[in-house]
């Protein structure tokens, strides 16, 4: 009976989420105001530069512009970036190392004076360079920039000091807001407190912790955009009260995705009035074991671990309860440089026969000395999907005899833990905004070079492999490198082992149009596209 | 009167300093670290020297008794500093929100006062009787139903019932609105959170209110009125009511008090920007200065409160003196 009730929602969700194809087909109308839910409590402060919580995205991006972006219409692709600011994306030149960016002329402050080139090189500047006093919470993907400079008011060059394929899709960050030259050199925290951008929207109103309003910004320099009249931000930290709200239609949509639940309810409380779209999420679970505490400093014992988990069969039954579907490598699978699934099937914890694979990771308890191990997994206590996934690893895991119990605790210690490497295993979880496999897999070398990573292992072979991927520009040959650097860590060393990758859902009243779901609740929040069918 | 009350807040002064060097100590022993967490939630890179000009900017990299004269001096020029997470001033950041707890605290304590003491009182006159028993069951099961679980629970019914009435589905707003900008929005936001704790509230009040009028209507005087002649009425609601509320008083003042910051879930049920919600956010993202000064908020609330009720004691019982 309640698998029937799980296909049929499942079939309404499908049905539902096909529904909205032929929908973005349609010629968009202006007018009306949106009401959003922000699934968070207030955000820290309004500065995308100093913050990394989604709350100051979801909040505050409709008020800003940035150089490049991901394509709005087509926000999924991994390798495409567009113009925001800028008129056309540039050819680099100098061997890769020197991009220029003509800036669009025309383009207007919310005050109403005229935005230029000196802006965003300055935006730029305090974003890759920080004076001292002042935060850059993504400092440390532009270490490859070498300057920023605006020769003209209408021209921005970024020198590299080497080539990179990261570059582009770090340019495309969502948090690279532009701010006014001006306001930062006399003040670098004025964004922290106030909002004045360029962007689709300008900023009417922000109750801390209750909502944000805005209206249509006249002067937007994308034509014809943005659709909508006014948009109104409402804080709802709350699952449940974000569901009632969906459903008795105070809100017609939240952009960071809710669980298989969720949606399968009000699918079907609300049939066709409800959208469904779903995607991979550029997000995923690792599992850290800690190589400075024994048994986990020997690679068996970790081999072990990974063997034991059955992710192929794993991932399906899981994404019914949890936001969680594809199982992947070091790489979100979306992109080219991901493994296929036939290469993952050679890394050992991604072995098609299960059975094999905890035969496998017995032995290698059996030699290693670590039968009927007792340890703990320290997780984080968020339901999704942490404790979700942390609960099923476990079952896993007791499949080939060890004992282990999970330690939830809140966010400060659980962190705390992980960074005094007081833990035996920790769940962890990888999460990025735009697809950059190149800065994403940074994750994986050692403590002493990407200090956030809790392992706490040496492995200078990690490190050239990963450098020699980085610097690779050639598609092929950078797969080729990616690989071996994925194989050493994993299936060589296992220093970390991914677990299967978050999944995205988002479900909108069907009047709700325009909005194309991405791999990452940060990209295509400028709202811009969305648009009423009312 | 006027030297007892005097009294009393000065005695307040060591009981302040105490309770704000405890939460002081207690929130240094939690592990966690407010700007990793800032920086890293989201799962992403955290750059180590970011996390220490964060500390810097916080005064995190001071010795903890610089922190705590810091606090102190905050603490005791009404001042509470500056929020870790937010950057706002405490001052501001509860102001904000007080408004709205007091609302739904007011709201609640009407309706409790309103539902338990006349049941209460009727119980107890018609002790054993059928009404008694309803009112009884009535107390109980209040007692018994967190409140968040019933709000939870009238979220739903008024969801169901809005949706079978007119085929579609009608929740309150859940972005406030001050009454004095909209007085009906701002009605239809908080009487459902409002009834909800109400309710466990009465619940409670209404089971004290009970005993304490049994055993006052069992006193002599109460016996000697009756044998007098006096109308019932004026038995029980001059002689035996204004006795029996003495523990009724104490009761409502401690829970009034509870409810300004400890509407915890209630507050995130219904998605109520209060004191307690606040309270909630400012632990998770380990915002020492903010929970220090929601403590010290409730802790001044507490005191306040029981002045108030030691104060109401002379009025409802002459007895009482506190010369």
């Amino acid at each position: 009976m309640y698998l029937r009730k799980e296909l049929w929602a499942a079939g309404l969700a499908l049905a539902a989420s096909l529904a909205v194809a032929p929908a973005n087909a349609e010629e968009p109308k202006h007018g009306g105001t949106l009401t959003y839910l922000i699934p968070a409590d207030a955000p820290p402060s309004f500065d995308a530069h100093r913050e990394t919580t989604y709350a100051t995205i979801h909040t505050a991006a409709p008020y800003y512009s940035v150089l490049i972006r991901v394509p709005p219409d087509n926000p999924a692709s991994t390798t495409e970036f567009v113009c925001d600011l800028c008129t056309e994306m540039p050819t680099p030149t100098d061997g890769g190392k020197t991009y220029t960016f003509k800036i669009r002329q025309g383009v207007k402050w919310h005050d109403g004076s005229t935005l230029t080139a000196q802006d965003v090189a300055t935006s730029w500047q305090y974003i890759v360079k920080p004076p001292k006093g002042v935060t850059s919470a993504r400092q440390s993907y532009y270490e490859m920039v070498d300057s920023v400079a605006a020769p003209d008011d209408s021209t921005v060059v970024f020198k590299l000091k080497y080539a990179t394929t990261a570059f582009l899709p770090a340019l495309a960050d969502p948090y690279t807001w532009i701010y006014k030259k001006d306001i930062l050199e006399k003040d670098p925290h004025w964004y922290e407190k106030n909002i004045m951008g360029s962007g689709p929207f300008k900023l009417v109103k922000y109750e801390v912790g209750q909502s944000i309003t805005g209206e249509r910004n006249k002067d937007y320099y994308h034509k014809g955009k943005p659709y909508l009249d006014g948009i109104i931000g409402i804080f709802a930290d709350k699952q449940s009260v974000r569901v009632d709200a969906l459903r008795a239609d105070r809100a017609s949509i939240e952009f960071r995705g809710l669980p298989p639940s969720a949606r399968d309810q009000l699918v079907k409380e609300l049939g066709n009035k409800v959208w469904v779209q779903d995607s991979d999420w550029n997000c995923g679970n690792i599992l850290t074991p800690n190589h400075q505490k024994k048994p986990f400093d020997d690679a068996r014992v970790r081999k072990a671990l990974a063997l034991a988990i059955d992710q192929w069969h794993g991932a399906p039954a899981l994404a019914k309860i949890a936001n969680v579907r594809t199982v992947g490598g070091i790489v979100f699978p979306g992109s080219p440089l991901a493994a296929t699934k036939e290469e993952l099937e050679k890394i050992p914890g991604f072995w098609p026969d299960i059975e094999k694979s905890r035969a496998e990771a017995k032995k290698l308890l059996k030699e290693a000395g670590a039968e009927g191990l007792k340890f703990e997994l320290l997780n984080r206590n968020v339901d999704q999907p942490y404790k979700f996934v942390g609960t099923w690893v476990i079952g896993e895991w007791k499949k080939i005899g060890l004992n282990v119990e999970q330690k939830v605790v809140p966010t400060g210690p659980w962190f705390s833990n992980m960074r005094a490497g007081t833990f035996d295993v920790a769940m962890e979880a990888n999460c990025q905004s735009v697809v950059n496999p190149v800065l994403d897999t940074g994750k994986y070398l050692p403590h002493k070079v990407y200090p956030e990573n809790y392992g706490y292992y040496d492995d200078q072979k990690s490190i050239d492999l990963y450098e020699a991927m980085q610097k690779e520009t050639d598609p092929k040959k950078q797969r080729e490198a990616m690989r071996a650097y994925e194989n050493h860590t994993l299936a060589e060393e296992m220093h970390e082992i991914v677990l299967p990758y978050w999944y995205r859902i988002i479900l909108g009243r069907s009047e709700v149009k325009g909005f194309k779901i991405s791999p990452s609740h940060y990209l295509n929040q400028d709202l811009s596209s969305i648009w009423l069918d009312k | 009167m006027y030297r007892y009350i005097v009294k009393r807040l000065l005695l307040a002064v060591p009981t302040l300093a105490g309770a704000a060097a405890l939460v002081f100590l207690l929130l240094r022993a939690i592990p966690g670290d407010v700007c990793v967490i800032r920086l890293g939630a989201g799962g992403t890179h955290v750059d180590p020297a970011s996390v220490a000009a964060c500390h810097h900017q916080l005064g995190l990299d001071q010795p903890m008794i610089v922190q705590f004269l810091a606090y102190l001096w905050h603490t005791f020029t009404f001042d509470f500093g500056i929020s870790m997470w937010s950057g706002n001033r405490v001052i501001e950041e509860i102001a904000l929100r007080l408004p709205i707890s007091m609302e739904v605290a007011v709201m609640a304590t009407v309706i409790a006062v309103l539902l338990a003491v006349p049941l209460g009182t009727i119980s107890a006159l018609k002790e054993g009787t059928m009404l008694d028993h309803v009112v009884r069951v009535l107390a109980i099961a209040g007692i018994a139903t967190p409140s968040f679980w019933l709000g939870i629970m009238s979220m739903i019914l008024v969801l169901n019932v809005s949706s079978a009435w007119t085929g579609r589905p009608w929740l309150p707003p859940i972005d406030y609105v001050s009454p004095f900008q909209d007085p009906i929005r701002n009605l239809s936001m908080v009487l459902l959170p409002a009834i909800t704790v109400g309710y466990r509230y009465s619940a409670v009040t209404m089971r004290i209110t009970r005993s304490a009028m049994l055993e006052v209507l069992r006193e002599d005087y109460i016996r000697t009125a009756r044998a007098k002649g006096l109308l019932e009425q004026i038995v029980v609601n001059r002689h035996a009511l204004k006795n029996a509320l003495l523990p009724v008083v104490t009761l409502i003042g401690i829970e009034f008090a509870f409810l300004i910051g400890g509407l915890v879930i209630t507050e995130q049920v219904f998605n109520l920007n209060g004191i307690g919600r606040l309270l909630v956010q400012a632990v998770q993202n380990q915002d020492n200065v903010l929970v220090q000064a929601l403590v010290m908020l409730v802790v001044v609330i507490f005191i306040v409160t029981n002045l108030v009720i030691d104060v109401l004691y002379a009025w409802l019982d002459p007895r009482i003196r506190y010369s």
